[in-house]
């Protein structure tokens, strides 16, 4: 698969302070890509630079095989985390002087405005002002303006905030179909969760500095600790336990079940097979439970920023 | 370039569809109409105030010379005591009371400056207009008995006199006169002053415009699409078509409605005109004046130079309004609202200001001179004070050298501004201080 976005050892000082150090990714085309870090990582600025908004000081960006410059403007949608509207301003007016300054016509950006505006039961808003409107719907709109010129690549910061779960949805449900459609998508955000839905690809600031990248699965892969999580019934779970602790690294669990069974953490070793412990496990002990633990993005996020 | 149309555009509708433009365009010039006939109004009535004034008179000489006019009376007393006098005025209720005590010495011989004292009794102290008044007839009076005494007739006295008149005219054969320098300070005062006024104005609402655009927090959004100085620039020019729309409409319906006014209620304008143009009425009415007032129109037409001073006038209102705009702008990227905005307005203005007195002062003493010269140099003052030194004259190559550092000023400072303004649009929370500011040249 070939990267639509390639960022090759990007950096930029404001000042004393350095906000990137030598970062470099690559995005592939049709994937969504999780731009993650804690706040100040440099995460922003690196979405500033690839919007041409920000120049960096060295490094480059290649969007489609071609250095970054003015005409790109038109291939990318940006959702920024700090976005308003003008606020005595009609909501139909508003869009489509976005959507001009996107490089479309009037006639085309009209057209497309009504095709959303329909899709997302927005229709009635159009001779509205912004601050008639609460935010959540702003918020809709400054959606549709972001992706109204079919940008190939669409950049969003926390693009779910100010939205309630049910529009959460909705606008999740059109990013994975922008996708289907053909786009690639810069995803930046705090909540883990969406990142486990959505990412296919991820990359971890902190500290100025990328500490982590490449495929989620891969990474999770690399993450994970041969640990397996097992619920065991037996008549004398303190015994058992004993046994265990004797044989492997244990560690108590703790998980949902409706019965009162023995919950452990198993780590194995390099060599040991989850079916060896399973066939162990069953000799002694009625197996209800048996997981292998995987990392989620979650616990990754927390692990590489301490090490860091 | 596209781009910069649509932001204009939109900057450009946005301020005209706005209902406080259309309120403040409609309405200014009625309250100034309004503003006007009540002052005028005001200014009748008290003009037609009657007085009574009573003289009392010792010496018995100078009350010859207090004739009622429309506006006042004078009633001259004798053989009272000025106990009595002061009572009589009490109970009759009069403005107040002159009191002449000695009587005016002569002799064969006048060497030396009479001095005469009179006293004027009032309920509440008389205005300074009053009493010079008072006090020009009785020293006229008082000069004519003096001169009487030592056998001068006053009216040989008045068959001697002369009238001078200075024709001014340059080197070159230009005719001038001391109207038409005060003509010509008029039109370089009101250019120099209308400039001062849409920087204000118009600044203003640029700077808004920009601390807008940073709270509603739309600004990303827009840059993302848009280079900031092209933002900026927009912004700028957007502003300034609304400004001079205002200002075209203003003159248009500022003409109608004098025009109307003055037809339905038969307002006379020279009522309403200042004491610098009553006297330059009172001259016209003067036998001989229409000649001289045909004269100073044909002065100002042939020596004010109109073609330059127009061409001029828009040159240094374009660069002298960028030039200052860019700065507003930059501020308002620089702050996060409004209150935040005075320290650093504090060097704009002063530079306005301080041109404004040069040109005011300065100019008028001496159109040519040092300062005056020196200053209408200086990009930051050269608009107001060159506008205001054009009409008195000045060397081509003087206004193009201006005009050219005026020109590279602009240039400079919409650099220095568009520095700021691209990263002050997205700095959120504190206020920036000037070494902040500086260090973002350099971001």
């Amino acid at each position: 698969m070939k990267d639509l976005l390639v960022a090759d050892s990007v950096s930029k000082k404001f000042g004393d302070f350095t906000a990137l150090n030598n970062v470099s990714i690559a995005v592939p085309e049709g994937s969504i890509f999780g731009l993650l870090g804690p706040n100040g990582a440099g995460k922003t600025t690196l979405i500033r630079i690839i919007n041409q908004i920000t120049m960096p000081d060295t490094g480059s960006v290649v969007l489609d095989g071609e250095q970054l410059q003015a005409h790109h403007i038109r291939d990318i949608g940006y959702l920024p985390e700090e976005r308003g509207l003008y606020k005595s301003m009609k909501v139909g007016e508003q869009a489509l002087y976005l959507a001009q300054l996107k490089g479309l016509s009037h006639a085309e950006a009209k057209k497309r405005l009504k095709y959303w505006f329909e899709r997302l039961e927005i229709g009635d808003w159009w001779n509205k002002k912004i601050q008639e409107l609460s935010k959540g719907m702003a918020q809709k709109i400054q959606f549709v303006v972001t992706v109204l010129h079919k940008p190939k690549l669409l950049i969003f910061d926390e693009p779910f905030s100010g939205f309630d779960p049910i529009n959460a949805n909705l606008i999740k449900d059109e990013i994975l179909r922008l996708r289907e459609e053909g786009a690639t998508v810069i995803f930046s955000t705090h909540r883990m969760e969406s990142v486990e839905e959505l990412c296919d690809h991820i990359a971890l600031l902190n500290l100025s500095n990328k500490i982590l990248d490449g495929k989620l699965d891969d990474i999770k892969r690399e993450f994970k600790t041969n640990t397996y999580e097992v619920g065991l019934n037996s008549d004398n779970k303190t015994s058992l336990q004993k046994e265990l602790a004797q044989k492997f690294e244990v560690s108590p669990a703790n998980f949902r079940t409706v019965g009162d069974e023995l919950k452990l953490n198993i780590k194995l070793n390099g060599n040991d097979s989850p079916n060896e412990l399973l066939t162990y496990l069953t000799n002694k002990a009625q197996v209800s439970h048996f997981v292998e633990l995987i990392p989620s993005a979650n616990d990754i996020f927390i692990q590489a920023v301490k090490k860091n | 370039m596209n781009h910069l149309g649509l932001i204009i555009k939109r900057e450009y509708l946005t301020k005209v569809k706005n209902k406080s433009f259309l309120i403040m365009t409609v309405l200014s010039p009625l309250i100034m109409i309004a503003l006007i006939a009540v002052v005028a109004y005001l200014t009748q009535l008290n003009n037609n105030k009657q007085r009574t004034i009573s003289i009392l008179d010792e010496s018995g000489q100078v009350q010859s010379v207090f004739v009622n006019t429309d506006n006042t009376t004078y009633n001259v007393l004798s053989d009272k005591s000025l106990d009595d006098a002061i009572a009589l005025v009490k109970e009759n209720e009069e403005y107040g009371l002159l009191y002449i005590s000695e009587k005016i010495s002569t002799s064969s011989r006048l060497d030396s400056l009479l001095k005469l004292e009179t006293t004027f009794y009032s309920e509440e102290s008389p205005s300074v207009t009053l009493i010079s008044s008072l006090q020009t007839k009785i020293e006229k009076k008082v000069r004519d008995i003096r001169l009487n005494s030592v056998g001068i007739d006053s009216e040989t006295i008045k068959s001697t006199e002369a009238e001078v008149v200075i024709i001014q005219e340059s080197f070159s054969g230009e005719k001038s006169s001391k109207e038409g320098n005060i003509a010509k300070l008029a039109f370089g005062g009101l250019a120099g002053y209308l400039l001062f006024m849409f920087i204000i104005i118009y600044g203003n609402m640029i700077m808004r415009s920009v601390i807008e655009e940073k709270t509603s927090r739309i600004i990303e959004i827009i840059i993302s699409s848009v280079k900031p100085v092209q933002l900026m620039l927009g912004k700028i020019i957007g502003t300034s078509l609304a400004g001079i729309t205002q200002f075209v409409i203003w003159v248009i319906l500022g003409g109608v409605a004098m025009i109307v006014l003055s037809l339905i209620f038969n307002i006379d304008l020279s009522q309403l005109s200042t004491p610098q143009q009553q006297m330059l009425e009172q001259a016209m009415a003067n036998p001989g004046t229409q000649e001289k007032a045909q004269m100073l129109l044909s002065e100002i037409w042939n020596s004010v130079p109109i073609a330059n001073l127009l061409i001029m006038f828009v040159l240094f209102f374009i660069g002298g309004y960028l030039l200052y705009s860019s700065l507003y702008a930059a501020i308002g990227a620089a702050v996060d609202n409004e209150t935040d905005t005075q320290q650093f307005m504090l060097p704009i203005l002063m530079p306005l200001i301080l041109a404004v007195y040069v040109g005011v002062f300065t100019v008028i003493e001496d159109p040519h001179g040092t300062v005056s010269t020196v200053f209408s140099f200086i990009p930051f003052t050269s608009p107001v004070v060159m506008l205001m030194r054009i009409p008195f004259g000045v060397p081509i190559w003087q206004q193009l050298v201006s005009l050219l550092l005026l020109v590279g000023t602009f240039i400079f400072t919409v650099w220095f501004a568009s520095k700021i303004y691209r990263v002050g649009i997205l700095m959120y929370g504190k206020k920036p201080t000037y070494k902040e500011l500086f260090k973002w040249l350099k971001y």
